[in-house]
């Protein structure tokens, strides 16, 4: 078993995870460690390795070397020991546009073997404001009504480790505020592990509890949010964000802002 | 809203009993698609009536001065249709999956709990039924308008039918194998493929009118054993057993070629990470 396993009280570990595409460097040697029953962020720029990095956590990527292991299973060997217990969304792939919410919903409540999955796909209707949209079909949806199908069905199989990236991308800010309060809401009540993608500062400053901040394939820092800020001297995880993304020092001064007398 | 702590949340993932939980899953996410347009429906028998209908019209035309036709009238409509057993075979296979990846599904379903193999259990299954709609309505346009009937085959029409269906199942595993490894530009290759099988399948004419090459290529086709045995039943009135063995044993290699080389482009998308991003 992977040393990777004992790592106390995490839920995801990586070690020396790498993912190379012929000449392309997508990964390069990535190690970190999720803590359980916490809301991790994978922050970095386009092209960061967020998304291949997530891709390998779920097994729909090959990692090329390096070890994952997920609530002490290892994935590489055996993922379906352990993806009955996961779930996630991802702005990359949709549901079939022409099935209705509800029929959706009973397909990935099928899959996943949930129990009761007509009480659960109620449940999750209140939950995220659908049951006005359960007959329609999945196609006709605006971008934020989608979403939240989306986030209904990472949430249908009630996830130990939940994968979200860009979960609130297309949300008007009181829907995003919303599923924001039932995530957090959900994580305390579950103990579910989060590690989320995004984009949005606020979110993860709100949400997260550590933060991975990977450039290049790297991951060049970490920490809580509010340590990140500190250290980097900043007023916000937004601006440490593109100290890091652009990479500045610590406490190196941003061009132009910093020339005003 | 508040969020609630699960309660025995979740069924075994383990055993029969589950795997035919998520093959069923994937089968009614497709049975939904098709119970809710009548389009799908018509679209899937058009092809083999309008087929069937023209060659009952050449059966017709030469029947008077044919011998042959004389002696087997349905020989044309019972080729057709069983020719379209293997096309709609191939094609239920090959669609199955394409609807998954033009419905950029592929990333739920290959991070979901689906096995590879149930994966395939349901594609199959769907392709038994959509064969079943397609074939069965020109079927039954085939007494309607002409009297005649495939079921006057008698036992051999099961035996040429699940062996045209296990070939279909082959070909389009491995072509959505190829569509997979090539993407969706590939995507005419599932409705050609099967075209390329079809001079050597024996269809409308024996093997032994081939070049000898080509002869020892169709023979190694279950499609072209199965032609040679419709043939026989039709004309010296006798079942061939040993084409039957023989296009069986054959199914059997083809179906692992198939299964083999789908899997093969599921870990190649594995590797090149194209199951998140492929799509319309």
């Amino acid at each position: 078993m992977l040393e990777v396993a004992r790592a106390e009280g995490a839920a995801i570990v990586v070690r020396d995870l790498v993912k190379r595409y012929d000449d392309v460097l997508a990964v390069a040697g990535l190690s970190f460690d999720v803590r359980a029953g916490e809301t991790t962020a994978l922050l970095g720029g386009n092209g960061a390795g967020k998304t291949t990095t997530l891709s390998m956590l779920l097994g729909l990527l090959t990692p090329t070397s390096g070890a994952i292991s997920v609530l002490g299973v290892d994935m590489l060997q055996h993922r379906f020991r352990v993806l009955p217990r996961m779930n996630f969304t991802s702005p990359y792939v949709d549901l079939p546009k022409r099935l209705t919410v509800r029929e959706n919903l009973l397909v990935f409540a099928d899959l996943y073997g949930v129990s009761r999955p007509r009480d659960r796909i109620a449940e999750l209707g209140r939950e995220f404001d659908l049951a006005g949209i359960m007959k329609r079909p999945y196609g006709e949806l605006s971008a934020g009504q989608r979403t939240r199908v989306s986030l209904a069905k990472a949430l249908i199989n009630r996830p130990d480790v939940l994968l979200l990236d860009e979960p609130t991308a297309s949300l008007d800010p009181d829907i995003g505020d919303r599923m924001r309060t039932y995530l957090e809401s959900y994580q305390r009540a579950s103990g579910c592990t989060v590690l989320l993608a995004s984009h949005n500062m606020r979110e993860v400053e709100r949400m997260c509890h550590h933060v991975l901040m990977l450039r290049a394939g790297v991951l060049v820092d970490q920490g809580a949010p509010a340590a990140l800020v500190a250290r980097y001297g900043r007023d916000s995880m937004e601006e440490v964000f593109l100290d890091i993304a652009r990479g500045r020092e610590h406490n190196e001064p941003r061009a132009g802002a910093d020339l005003v007398p | 809203m508040s969020a609630e702590l699960p309660a025995a949340a979740l069924r075994s993932q383990r055993g029969i009993g589950a795997s035919a939980r998520r093959v069923r899953a994937l089968i009614r996410r497709h049975a939904y698609l098709l119970v809710k347009s009548w389009p799908r429906m018509v679209s899937m028998m058009y092809y083999p009536t309008v087929t069937m209908v023209l060659w009952a019209f050449v059966t017709l035309y030469l029947a008077p001065t044919n011998r042959f036709l004389q002696d087997a009238p349905g020989f044309f409509i019972g080729a057709v249709l069983l020719w379209d057993v293997l096309f709609r075979g191939q094609l239920g296979v090959s669609l199955t999956f394409i609807e998954e990846m033009y419905a950029r599904n592929l990333g739920n379903l290959f991070v979901s709990p689906l096995r590879f193999y149930e994966l395939v259990i349901g594609q199959l299954v769907m392709s038994a039924a959509r064969t079943l709609i397609g074939v069965g309505g020109a079927c039954l346009f085939a007494w309607i308008l002409f009297r005649y009937s495939i079921f006057s085959y008698g036992f051999p029409l099961i035996a040429f039918f699940v062996n045209l269906l296990i070939f279909g199942w082959s070909i389009g595993l491995a072509v959505s194998g190829m569509v997979l490894r090539w993407g969706l530009g590939a995507e005419e290759l599932a409705w050609a493929a099967i075209f390329l099988i079809a001079p050597v399948s024996g269809v409308y004419y024996p093997i032994a009118v081939l070049p000898p090459v080509l002869q020892a290529i169709a023979w190694s086709l279950p499609s072209a054993n199965v032609f040679e045995g419709m043939r026989s039943v039709l004309v010296e009135h006798a079942f061939r057993w040993d084409l039957l063995v023989r296009a069986l044993a054959l199914n059997v290699a083809y179906l692992a070629v198939g299964v083999f080389l789908f899997r093969l482009a599921v870990g190649h998308a594995r590797k090149r990470g194209v199951l998140l991003q492929m799509g319309e």
